[in-house]
């Protein structure tokens, strides 16, 4: 018993926080490590016993096979496997891209029509929801592909499309626009865009200060005059090759896979229902004596939803609209199920079976979509800081 | 003042000095006709959506039901039932089909004469699910010891054979159906909760190393589809250990599940624990209680009960996710309807369309029951704060 007055308490070593914090730390790190060393010991014998190489040098070695749809030039005899890569991830961007427009449209038209005063439009918003976010995802694109799609009628009995397209089991054919001198033109349409996004991000400051341009009418004019003035001087003409109908085949034309509609239907409605959710209880978040304050204030309800609800909601909203997103890109990686070519498909399907280099290729993919999370999350957490409201 | 004191009769002003006699209340607006006109036609825009709505019901309402029940074929031995004739020009669902094949769906392959240990089986997941559930329980911990130490062990020994008590062998490859998605699904929750638990506290922990490596865990793991991490665990791990470890198809894709879920649980915990104020820990110290003793007596059991809900939407997840085996070669419920479906004994115009249906069927009961419980717990642990 050591009480002498001033002397520190003698705590034994290992009683003390901090040598235990540490401790327990060591011994995380050592079995991390001998797990790591485990795995590295076997996968070394694993391969040699197998004869599979390591390392990426398959990323310049000739494909070999074809994929149904490429938006870079790619042919199977002269194409790497690197190249093929660039095609899937390519195909996966063009369909999370595409599915997140989709997706957001009809979201926000769900979860605004969920709190409709229109008992009928809320309650049809209700069970759309109810139904879509209890079946399962891989289902639901079965069901487009192979009861709806792979359903309707073959090449001979193809449905026309109004403007010379044709609609079978074999997908979408429509007319191709082809543009002559088209650099100039894109490169203007670029710059319009960027134009566009600037003004609007400069008039968000400045309508704070009242003083605001007509939003709509100077965002269409700077999206659509620079690309039209650029065609002008360049000089560039539009014609389109229209789908020729053969015995066996369509030819030419711009043909949309099937797999690809019923991927990009199937995931756009699947994230709808979720949007709508996060739209809905973005908007009930924001308190009643708001709608209340716009209404004495003659605001008529369209007006209040535009001018009060959606901007204050909006900051609820975009944290599960973020998640949603990047849940619709990881999730595009389901196209094996119908055989879309995206980057799964081709990487982790057709390359991994011609290579058997498995780790690189999982972890290639892996780190793929972790850079398209990560980078998400970064750009939307940006806008989510630019929307809030400064608060006084 | 003045006023008041002036008597009465040389005033010009009147006072009333008996009460007024009861006027009945206005009727309020009511009826089925008021309620037509708030909620069905309150602004001509409005009205518009009304009709285009009803519209839309006329629409399709009428050949679902037509297809799904009245024109749908109950009975029959093979395609022939299923196709148009002259009694039924236009048949509707094939359920004859689910019928024949319904046995396929629930087991998959499982040998005939052993199917009464899956039964077995299917029962005493239920009586855990129904102990864990029930909030108002008889001795839930020992309901919670039976669902994630007894039921497991007790379901291995049952389901893949034990020949020293009787039960011959069956391999997994021979597992399938309903069997095996709530294989995954069950064991998916069994390791991801205490998993998740661990990640969420190691996330929170003031331990740098410890913090780091459950951030990086479950950033990676949600940073990825669902579908690598199986790829991963399916090509990957056999490559991980020794050749005579190597682990059979379902197992590896059970790895998958489980490193998955445990990183979307570890999030719902985690939000679980930020809900718990700081002064509870600081009281839990004060009475000299550990980290541990402060974790499982004060701070859990209040996370974890908030956390029910969510634990319950994020099962719902994880249970539509337990599809995607599929890509590795397991025979789950929808992998057994693929396969049906292409059957050439019932290969009919209707015949993918009817398993889809019933796949669809039988998802959402399941998912829908689960978010009802979870409305439901929500609801009554919301009922503290409604007070």
């Amino acid at each position: 018993m050591s009480r002498a007055g001033s002397a520190a308490p003698t705590v034994p070593l290992w009683r003390r926080p901090r040598v235990r914090s540490l401790l327990w730390q060591v011994l995380l790190c050592l079995a991390v490590a001998a797990l790591a060393w485990f795995a590295i010991v076997n996968v070394t014998e694993n391969l040699a016993r197998a004869k599979i190489a390591s390392g990426f040098g398959f990323w310049n070695v000739t494909a070999g096979f074809d994929i149904s749809q490429t938006l870079i030039a790619y042919s199977a005899q002269a194409s790497t496997y690197g190249r093929a890569f660039w095609v899937g991830l390519l195909n996966t961007l063009l369909v999370a891209g595409l599915g997140i427009v989709l997706a957001t449209a009809l979201g926000f038209t769900v979860g605004i029509a969920r709190l409709s005063q229109n008992y009928l439009v809320a309650k049809l918003a209700g069970w759309f929801v109810e139904l879509i976010r209890n079946i399962p995802l891989l289902l639901q694109l079965l069901f487009w592909y192979n009861a709806v799609l792979k359903a309707l009628p073959d090449i001979r009995g193809s449905i026309a499309v109004p403007g010379g397209g044709f609609l079978n089991n074999r997908g979408l054919f429509l007319p191709d626009p082809q543009v002559t001198a088209g650099g100039p033109v894109l490169a203007a349409l670029l710059g319009g865009l960027a134009a566009a996004v600037a003004f609007g991000l400069v008039r968000e400051r400045l309508g704070a200060l009242g003083r605001g341009a007509p939003r709509v009418v100077v965002t269409l004019l700077l999206i659509v005059t620079p690309p039209l003035v650029a065609a002008l001087v360049a000089g560039s003409t539009v014609s389109f090759t229209v789908p020729e109908m053969g015995r066996f085949n369509i030819r030419g034309g711009l043909e949309v896979l099937p797999e690809f509609v019923a991927l990009l239907l199937g995931l756009s409605i699947y994230t709808a229902a979720f949007i709508a959710e996060a739209v809905r209880a973005g908007l009930m978040a924001v308190p009643k004596g708001q709608t209340e304050a716009a209404h004495a204030l003659g605001l008529r309800r369209g007006a209040t939803l535009r001018l009060v609800i959606v901007p204050q909601a909006m900051r609820v909203i975009v944290p599960p609209l973020t998640n949603q997103y990047l849940n619709l890109t990881k999730n595009s990686s389901l196209a094996v199920a119908i055989g879309y070519p995206d980057l799964v498909q081709i990487f982790t399907g057709t390359v991994l079976n011609n290579t058997g280099q498995a780790i690189e290729v999982v972890v290639i993919t892996m780190a793929v979509y972790l850079t398209i999370s990560l980078a998400t999350s970064a750009l939307m957490n940006g806008y989510n800081a630019w929307i809030t409201p400064t608060e006084r | 003042m003045t006023d008041l004191a002036m008597p009465a009769h040389k005033s010009v002003a009147f006072v009333r000095t008996t009460p007024a006699p009861r006027v009945p209340r206005p009727p309020l607006p009511g009826g089925p006709l008021h309620w037509v006109r708030t909620n069905l036609f309150p602004t001509p825009f409005n009205g518009l959506l009304t009709l285009l709505v009803v519209l839309l019901f006329v629409w399709t309402v009428p050949p679902l039901v037509r297809f799904l029940f009245i024109d749908a074929v109950w009975m029959g031995t093979s395609r022939d039932a299923c196709l148009p004739s002259a009694a039924n020009p236009d048949p509707g669902a094939c359920w004859a089909f689910v019928r024949t094949w319904f046995s396929f769906f629930i087991y998959g392959p499982y040998p005939m004469a052993e199917r009464w240990r899956v039964d077995v089986f299917f029962a005493l997941l239920a009586f855990g699910t129904a102990w864990l559930l029930w909030l108002d329980a008889p001795r839930r911990g020992l309901g919670a010891a039976f669902f994630f130490l007894v039921l497991p062990v007790v379901s291995f020994v049952l389901l893949s054979g034990f020949p020293a008590i009787g039960l011959p062998t069956v391999d997994t490859a021979s597992w399938g159906g309903l069997l095996v998605t709530l294989v995954v699904a069950s064991v998916g929750i069994v390791v991801s909760l205490p998993a998740g638990i661990l990640l969420a506290l190691g996330r929170r922990s003031t331990m740098p190393a410890v913090r780091l490596f459950s951030i990086g865990f479950i950033e990676l793991v949600r940073g990825v589809p669902l579908i690598t991490v199986l790829f991963m665990a399916s090509v990957m791990l056999p490559l991980f250990v020794p050749p005579a470890w190597s682990p059979d198809k379902l197992l590896r894709a059970l790895v998958g599940i489980a490193i998955f879920a445990s990183a979307y649980m570890a999030e719902v915990v985690r939000a679980g624990l930020q809900s718990i104020p700081k002064g509870q820990y600081e009281a839990a110290n004060a009475l000299g209680l550990g980290y541990w003793r402060t974790l499982g007596l004060v701070v859990l059991p209040q996370a974890l009960r908030v956390t029910i809900p969510n634990i319950v939407n994020n099962t719902i997840a994880l249970f539509k996710d337990t599809t995607l085996v599929f890509f590795v070669g397991i025979f789950d419920f929808l992998r057994t309807i693929e396969i049906a479906r292409v059957d050439p004994n019932w290969a009919t115009p209707v015949t993918s369309t009817t398993g889809y249906a019933f796949a669809a069927i039988f998802y959402f009961v399941a998912c829908h029951f689960m978010s009802r419980y979870a409305t439901g717990i929500e609801r009554r642990l919301a009922a503290g704060d409604r007070r």
